[in-house]
């Protein structure tokens, strides 16, 4: 299994890998005026506003480009793997992992639902594999 | 025009052999390229009283000067965003010489950047990961061809473009290094089914054959106002426009959360200012170098330059047209593809090279030719002129 180099967290990013232990997956959304925003950072670029709370993603969304990256190999990686742009619903997009899909059968723009991935150490990883219909 | 236009001149280049194991120090492969860019300008230690680099240099810029024996220097700075940086310095310089703060500045930059730190495997060698890295790295996504790849892969899907189609930015490149003795791929040009046959670095979208090289060696400018310019010996490459440009929610290479991933907007914003300053329109470019780390980014840029149309590079970029003896030849040299990866500022001096009329691969009558910095990345670009 693959051991993936662990993110680094700061008070900012914190509530987001929190949330993963729990199979959260957590959007910043800003108190003041609502919008969302992905990575997390202290200020909404809409309004100025510092106040800021979470919403729990409902976890499915498109893909909206993806590679498989080969060379350099990592030994924390397993290949082939996909890494993947991921369109969420709720109108914000993040970088994850396809996984349970050959590469070859993956698509663009093709529907996508949120899994856990939970590694040797407790570490839990947000990743998305095709949609359950 | 703007209040930077034809004020100041790139006088002098210098560089040292492009390798893979310089054996010595970027320290001292600074001070080789400082040395011989004097040199070529005509000008003494003495004389320099400005410095301007990189924020990635390794090369201190009084350790530098105590090793040239500069004396009074009155300006110095350094440039953010990696290879973004490389047409902005000339900016900073002209800026400083426009507006009196120095009068003579030497631009450097020099690394073993093949024998050394290697960009390639940068996320795999990290002791701490930085915050905006935590993003990308537990997934893979840790080497700068992948960053870019994201962004290219998108835009294959948008416009109909393949691997195959990028593929002729690198037989360009590879070509016009076979005739350059100072390329690393001297001697060594490619095919279509060459390049087709390199293996994946980053699958379906970047081959080995699209990957500049990874090079140790240093470059350095000499630059004047203008005026003085005329009174040295090499003809002057007039700055005729500098430009940065930066855009909203960018990041270093992994700009994925924008409205569309397919643009290089940074590029964008650098083309319109030196469309603006100078006057001038794609049409008058007689020779470019486009910064080609990535063949894909290639594309895209002469796209946001608006040499054509968005999602018509497809189209427009035929081997043919991009060769010396073509309508636009790009990367004259090499490019970072085929003679050397310097940050870019072996595409400056290149262009300067055509500006004089001293190229080893020679554009008929080069009156105007444009040099872009890094891609992917807040970044530069100038327009140099003949005299």
């Amino acid at each position: 299994m693959a051991t993936p180099l662990r993110p680094s967290i700061s008070p900012d990013t914190e509530f987001f890998w929190n949330g993963l232990r729990e199979r959260l997956l957590f959007i910043q959304r800003c108190s003041s005026c609502g919008a969302l925003r992905h990575p997390p950072r202290p200020m909404c670029p809409h309004c100025l506003s510092t106040e800021w709370d979470t919403i729990e993603s409902a976890g499915r969304g498109t893909v909206h480009s993806f590679v498989m990256p080969q060379h350099p190999q990592f030994p924390f990686m397993d290949y082939p793997y996909i890494v993947a742009l991921i369109d969420l619903a709720e109108g914000i997009r993040l970088v994850s992992n396809l996984i349970g899909i050959e590469p070859e059968n993956a698509w663009i723009d093709m529907p996508v639902e949120v899994c856990f991935t939970e590694f040797d150490d407790g570490f839990v990883l947000h990743q998305f594999r095709p949609e359950e219909r | 025009m703007s209040g930077l236009s034809g004020r100041a001149a790139i006088v002098g280049i210098g560089q040292t052999e492009f390798s893979k194991d310089s054996g010595r120090t970027e320290l001292q492969l600074a001070c080789e390229a400082v040395r011989a860019a004097l040199a070529d300008a005509g000008v003494t230690p003495a004389d320099v009283d400005g410095l301007v680099t990189f924020s990635q240099d390794t090369t201190e810029e009084m350790e530098l000067g105590r090793n040239l024996g500069f004396d009074e220097i009155t300006m110095f700075s350094r440039i953010t965003y990696g290879g973004g940086a490389a047409a902005a310095t000339v900016q900073q310089a002209a800026m400083a010489i426009t507006s009196g703060a120095a009068e003579c500045v030497v631009v450097y930059r020099a690394f073993n950047e093949r024998s050394g730190l290697r960009f390639g495997n940068f996320g795999g060698s990290l002791s701490t990961m930085p915050l905006w890295l935590s993003w990308y790295a537990p997934f893979g996504l840790l080497s700068p061809a992948s960053w870019i790849a994201v962004h290219a892969r998108r835009y294959m899907h948008e416009y109909g473009v393949t691997n195959a189609d990028f593929g002729r930015i690198a037989v360009v490149d590879r070509h016009h290094a076979s005739t350059n003795p100072n390329a690393w791929f001297y001697g060594r040009p490619i095919t279509i089914d060459d390049h087709q046959a390199s293996p994946w670095v980053v699958e379906p979208v970047v081959r080995l054959l699209d990957c500049c090289q990874e090079s140790d060696g240093g470059v350095a400018l000499v630059i004047t106002s203008a005026e003085r310019a005329r009174d040295l010996p090499q003809p002057p490459a007039i700055i005729t426009a500098a430009a940065q440009g930066a855009t909203g929610d960018a990041e270093m290479m992994t700009s994925y959360y924008r409205d569309t991933v397919t643009g290089l907007p940074e590029i964008g914003l650098v083309g319109r200012q030196l469309w603006q300053q100078s006057g001038l329109s794609p049409a008058d470019i007689d020779t470019a170098f486009l910064y080609d780390h990535f063949t894909p980014f290639v594309f895209v840029q002469l796209e946001e330059l608006g040499f054509c149309g968005l999602g018509e590079a497809k189209e427009f970029a035929t081997i043919e047209r991009l060769s010396v003896g073509g309508e636009l030849p790009i990367n004259t040299s090499g490019g970072l593809l085929g003679e050397a990866y310097i940050h870019g500022m072996n595409g400056i001096t290149e262009v300067v090279r055509q500006i004089r009329g001293t190229a080893v691969n020679q554009v008929n009558d080069v009156e105007h030719a444009l040099v872009t910095a890094g891609t992917g990345v807040p970044t530069s670009g100038l327009i140099l002129s003949r005299d």
